[in-house]
């Protein structure tokens, strides 16, 4: 694992340390994404995956260490708004949208730009915005139920109507947790295409616990432990490491 | 629906429909049965129902207010009462320097109470209130004002959900506090009163009491467009996800405190301008309009109607104040009982209010069906409601 | 006022005393005392003040008698040939009495004797004078308390009296007040340079307002450039000890207002704190908890009148008793709908509060409730640098931090505790592994809600008892709750007493209604820049 230059990355995460009350949620870690991978993370619980989406998306302020996105964006100085702005998406483990909007509706709020208050009081569709919001439901396979209230989809297609959310805001970098969680094993099969696909045009790094999954992804792998990384590289390589066998995947 | 212009969008509602047409005949059937008919006839109005339906009438614009910050934007506000008082003291103040020399102490200069009190000069702050174009700027500028600089602190430290709350609430009392003060130069524990007119024109006069009543129910009526505007376009839908997904929200890049921001701001200058139509009504103003008592209160007339809805705090606020001036009259110990217990019954059993009840919102989701199919019966035939 | 009227009280009290002690023990000097008590029937003050003077000069012990009899206005003229008497009480008839003798004078009627009057001024001397004659008393109290009044007088003509009793003084502590009256007389009146530079030497030593006062005087109106630097220099002195006792008496009410903001929050800290719960009806436990007071001392004024100094004993678990049991009843009859809706709960609750203040409304009536202090609570430690410490509110001092500190063990040590502990932090795994987390909740919130009554027992000891007692806490607790940071009793306790103190320190510059905006704005510019209070617990978990 040798440490490339900031600005040959998309995203670019050095010595990031986080502590709550004592407790070293990260601790010293490195991690590095370029431009257009697909990378997976996996770890036990309480192995900070969550807590490093929130660093990356401003959520949580690291206690020292450098977050760059891009080649050259300071993101420690930005807050969420800002982060996704520059063109970050993240799903969260807990699928949230909208509930009491319709699912047409949680795709227009998403769609990229016109976030100030002023102009969206007076905020109208254009033909082109509608015909991208139609695509995206088509994507997502959510085109049947566009005027459903978001709340009563079923769980696999909130995940999706997420997805679908962070595709309407045309981000550079993903960051996905745990996208198949609660879903049939052909919706995850279905999951793990639309992630691929999507990374050819974009980064996306995905954090997530089911191992046939990680595997159809086919990408490289990077494993947490207790705050910072213990093993990089292809699921194969990081399965033989003896020191991940015996934290994780041998429990 | 959103490309559908504002009223036709309202008229597919029966009951906003109701409401408001309910409201307009009002605005000017009132006065004209007060003004028109000869008080021995049997549909003449009494002046003191009409001041009486235009106090209830501010309130609604009120609550109102109230419903759009926390029906829509999830932000309890328990310090909205403040709003209200302070658009109540800029009117109070243009109406006590309206009397003139008329006051007790006939000093054109300074209001009774100075001169109780011994002042030798008016304050600063209370120059321009002659001018009722200056006062009524105040009425909006004041509330507008306190709510941006408050909201300002308070949503860009992203203070919420309860301890928003209580921080409003402590607003709120600290103002009742300072207003209580002699020497801040509002009247003090009396509050403004013994008011005489308004651009000249007596208050005690019936042609006043039916005008401020018809100001109060168009207020009313304009209230609940410029909010339904307001909840209808993006922005709408923006601080509905925010109430429902804050961080979501932002996630999405939403800069959730200018939204908030917005709205608040925008909610206090309503509760001002009910404030404003409020005080000359009831002919006086003080403290204890800031108590925070006040405040919660209307918070239940919106909860009782039905958060979230346009026209549910409207109904909200008319039924409490209808039920509140006709027990603390009939039966004054049982009054607090019933309205503790309004507030226990309607958290418990109505969630979303009179308005969301199942009986009602059948009803008019019945007649909403009918009308609907009269105005687009393409739309219906296609088997969709249409964008 | 009190200190006055005991004051009075006391010099009626000594009056007897030296008129039985002493009465007739002195025969001798007979002759000069009647003149000297004749002398008193004067026309003019001015002969009447001389008059008391000569009486007091006499040394006769008498004289004290009939001094306080004319401060108290029992002394008396026959109006036929002017003989001056006492009057007495005796039963329903007024006995007059000559005082060389103190024999019944039989042939005086009442209507027939003419009171003699005196102005303030004559009343201050006569208050110096008795000082002055009580210096001598065999009573180690009523000679610190004469020195007292002789410092307050300052009576150029008591110092030989004075002298003389600073001779023969051997407790320090009499001593040392009957030298500051001495210096104090020596600085105002004498013309020895040296002597009043030791005077004034001896005076910077007291804190006492009144010295400073004194020296200010002199440094102000004073010729000698030696005594008025002096006296200056000493006045700076007192000042200085006597700003660091009032610095410490702002402190003890901080502290004491704190105590009581402890107690109304201390119950919040647990139904806001672990359980998440908003309770507007916090203040209303708070005021049935007073409600109990005064029901159990009702029973026990009527019933055992002797056993009224425990009544706090026995109202301190039966306000826990019954405000836990409405707890539990409201937390299963509300409360448990609304978890997970903290704006309905504050709703909720706050429509229970106006039902309960509208409940004892209607049982009680809307007026106060005379809820008596057991002796025990009564008075006040008193220095003489001005410092008042009250007995009641030293209790409510030690009373709330044992709350606080039995609370902390019942959270930390108790099976119960760590059941609380535990649905706070994962319900679903809680009723997995047993515990009933229902009654956990119901516990809890009649804990809190306990804690809340016992508050009130405290608050019935200082404050008016009514049904709008809670509505005057509300707010205040939950500042300090906010303030403190939720779910951490630590947090409470800091945040009670510095609020307390605070507020106690901003009084004085900013009147008490200011000092409370002041504090109420600053809190909310605090929540500002900590949201989550001083003692805010972090991480992932809390945003939820």
């Amino acid at each position: 694992m040798n440490k490339p230059h900031a600005s040959n990355t998309i995203l670019y995460l050095d010595g990031v340390s986080v502590s709550f009350d004592g407790f070293k949620a990260l601790n010293d870690l490195s991690l590095y994404v370029e431009e257009g991978e697909l990378r997976a993370i996996i770890g036990p619980n309480g192995a900070g995956k969550t807590t490093m989406m929130d660093v990356i998306t401003g959520k949580t302020r690291p206690d020292k260490g450098d977050v760059i996105f891009n080649g050259g964006v300071d993101l420690t100085q930005l807050d969420e708004a800002a982060i996704a702005n520059l063109g970050i998406g993240r799903k969260f483990q807990k699928p949230t949208v909208f509930e009491n909007h319709t699912v047409f509706d949680n795709l227009e709020l998403a769609l990229k730009g016109h976030r100030r208050p002023q102009s969206s009081l007076f905020f109208r569709l254009s033909g082109e915005q509608q015909y991208r919001i139609n695509e995206v439901l088509g994507i997502i396979a959510l085109t049947d139920v566009h005027m459903m209230q978001a709340g009563s989809l079923s769980h696999g297609q909130k995940q999706w109507l997420e997805i679908g959310m962070l595709l309407m805001q045309d981000p550079d970098l993903l960051l996905v947790d745990e996208p198949v969680a609660g879903m049939t094993d052909a919706e995850t099969e279905a999951t793990a295409v639309l992630l691929k696909d999507i990374a050819k045009t974009r980064s996306v790094v995905v954090v997530e616990h089911d191992m046939v999954f990680v595997k159809s992804l086919d990408c490289r792998v990077n494993v947490l432990h207790e705050g910072s990384v213990l093993a990089e590289g292809s699921l194969d390589v990081v399965q033989q490491n003896e020191q991940v066998i015996e934290v994780y995947l041998g429990r | 629906m959103t490309h559908q212009p504002l009223l036709l969008r309202i008229v597919k509602e029966p009951m906003a429909v109701s409401l408001l047409s309910v409201l307009i005949l009002a605005a000017f059937l009132v006065p004209m049965l007060n003004l028109m008919l000869p008080s021995d006839s049997a549909f003449h109005v009494p002046s003191y129902v009409v001041t009486l339906l235009g106090k209830y009438l501010t309130y609604a614009l009120l609550a109102l207010s109230v419903d759009l910050v926390w029906g829509y934007c999830g932000i309890l506000s328990l310090g909205h009462g403040a709003f209200f008082a302070l658009g109540g003291y800029a009117m109070g103040m243009y109406m006590m320097r309206q009397i003139g020399d008329r006051g007790v102490y006939g000093n054109a200069e300074l209001p009774d109470f100075m001169v109780f009190l011994n002042w030798q000069e008016l304050p600063w702050y209370w120059y321009g209130f002659d001018s009722f174009g200056f006062a009524m700027l105040m009425v909006v500028l004041v509330p507008g004002l306190l709510a941006f600089v408050f909201g300002w602190f308070a949503f860009r430290s992203r203070v919420t959900g309860v301890y928003l709350s209580i921080i409003t609430q402590a607003m709120t009392y600290a103002l009742l506090l300072a207003f209580f003060r002699n020497d801040m130069g509002f009247g003090g524990n009396n509050g403004l009163t013994d008011f005489k007119d308004i651009l000249g024109f007596g208050l005690q006069t019936d042609g006043m009491r039916a005008t401020l009543f018809f100001l109060s129910a168009m207020a009313v009526v304009t209230g609940y467009l410029v909010c339904r505007f307001i909840v209808d376009s993006r922005l709408g839908r923006v601080i509905v996800a925010i109430r429902d997904a804050e961080s979501r929200t932002r996630f999405l890049g939403y800069r959730v405190e200018y939204y908030k921001l917005f709205v608040f701001t925008v909610s206090a200058v309503l509760a001002g301008i009910a404030g404003a139509l409020y005080v000359p009504q009831v002919g006086i103003i003080n403290p204890s309009e800031f108590s925070p008592a006040n405040s919660i209160e209307i918070v239940i007339w919106v909860a009782l109607g039905g958060r979230g809805s346009l026209t549910g705090p409207i109904i909200g606020a008319l039924v409490v104040n209808y039920a509140k001036s006709y027990f603390t009259g009939a039966l004054p110990e049982v009054w607090l009982f019933m309205l503790g217990g309004l507030f226990i019954f309607s958290t418990l059993f109505l969630p979303k209010g009179l308005v969301g009840t199942k009986a009602i919102s059948d009803a008019f989701e019945e007649q909403r069906l009918r009308l609907a199919k009269f105005l687009r019966p393409y739309d219906y035939a296609e088997g969709g409601e249409g964008r | 006022m009190l200190s006055k009227t005991l004051a009075m009280r006391w010099l009626v009290v000594l009056s007897v005393f030296i008129g039985l002690g002493f009465g007739s023990s002195t025969p001798a000097h007979a002759d000069e005392f009647s003149d000297a008590v004749q002398a008193l029937n004067a026309d003019n003050n001015t002969d009447k003040a001389a008059a008391i003077e000569a009486l007091s000069a006499t040394g006769d012990e008498r004289a004290a008698t009939v001094l306080s009899a004319l401060l108290n206005g029992t002394l008396f003229y026959r109006q036929s040939d002017g003989l001056v008497v006492l009057s007495k009480e005796s039963g329903n008839v007024t006995i007059l009495i000559d005082p060389s003798t103190m024999n019944e004078v039989a042939d005086v009627s009442g209507s027939e004797a003419k009171k003699i009057r005196i102005n303030n001024k004559l009343r201050g001397q006569l208050k110096g004078v008795l000082g002055a004659l009580t210096l001598l008393s065999k009573d180690a109290d009523k000679r610190q308390n004469a020195a007292d009044e002789v410092f307050k007088a300052n009576d150029p003509s008591m110092l030989p009296v004075l002298q003389k009793a600073i001779a023969r003084e051997s407790d320090p502590d009499v001593k040392g007040r009957m030298l500051r009256a001495q210096a104090a007389i020596i600085l105002e009146y004498s013309e020895d340079t040296a002597a009043r530079l030791k005077a004034a030497q001896t005076l910077g030593e007291f804190t006492d307002p009144d010295i400073s006062a004194l020296l200010g005087k002199i440094a102000n109106t004073s010729t000698d450039p030696e005594v008025k630097k002096l006296a200056k220099d000493m006045q700076d002195s007192v000042e200085g000890r006597l700003a660091a006792w009032s610095f410490l008496g702002n402190l003890f009410q901080g502290v004491s207002l704190g105590s009581v903001l402890l107690l109304a929050a201390v119950g919040l800290a647990i139904t806001f704190g672990v359980m998440g719960v908003i309770n507007m009806a916090h203040g209303e436990m708070v005021m049935l908890g007073a409600y109990t007071t005064f029901m159990v001392q009702d029973v026990i004024r009527t019933h055992f009148p002797a056993a009224f100094d425990w009544s706090l004993a026995i109202a301190v678990p039966a306000a826990f008793l019954v405000t836990g049991a409405v707890g539990i009843l409201v937390e299963r009859g509300i409360i448990r709908w609304l978890y997970g809706r903290p704006l309905e709960t504050l709703l909720a609750t706050w429509g229970l509060s106006l039902m309960l203040q509208q409940l004892i409304r209607t049982l009680f009536g809307p007026t106060n409730q005379e809820v008596g202090n057991p002796s025990w609570m009564s008075g006040a430690i008193e220095t003489s640098t001005g410092l008042v410490l009250t007995y009641n509110r030293i209790w409510i001092i030690v009373f709330s931090l044992a709350v606080l500190g039995m609370l902390a063990l019942v959270t930390r040590k108790t099976m119960f505790g760590l059941q609380m502990r535990a649905v706070t932090q994962n319900r679903a795994m809680a009723n997995s592994m047993g515990i009933r987390s229902g009654w956990v909740d119901a516990l809890t919130f009649a804990l809190g809600s306990g804690i809340a009554g016992m508050a009130g027992v405290a608050l019935s000891q200082i404050d008016n008892v009514s049904p709008n007692l809670g509505q005057t806490y509300i707010i205040d607790s939950f500042m300090v709750v906010v303030f403190g940071g939720v779910g951490n009793l630590w947090g409470t306790l800091v945040g009670a007493f510095s609020l307390g103190i605070v507020n106690k320190f901003l009084e004085p510059y900013a009147g008490a209604v200011l000092g409370k905006i002041f504090v109420l704005v600053g809190i909310i510019l605090f929540i500002q820049k900590r949201p989550r209070g001083l003692f805010a617990l972090k991480g992932r978990s809390v945003e939820g």
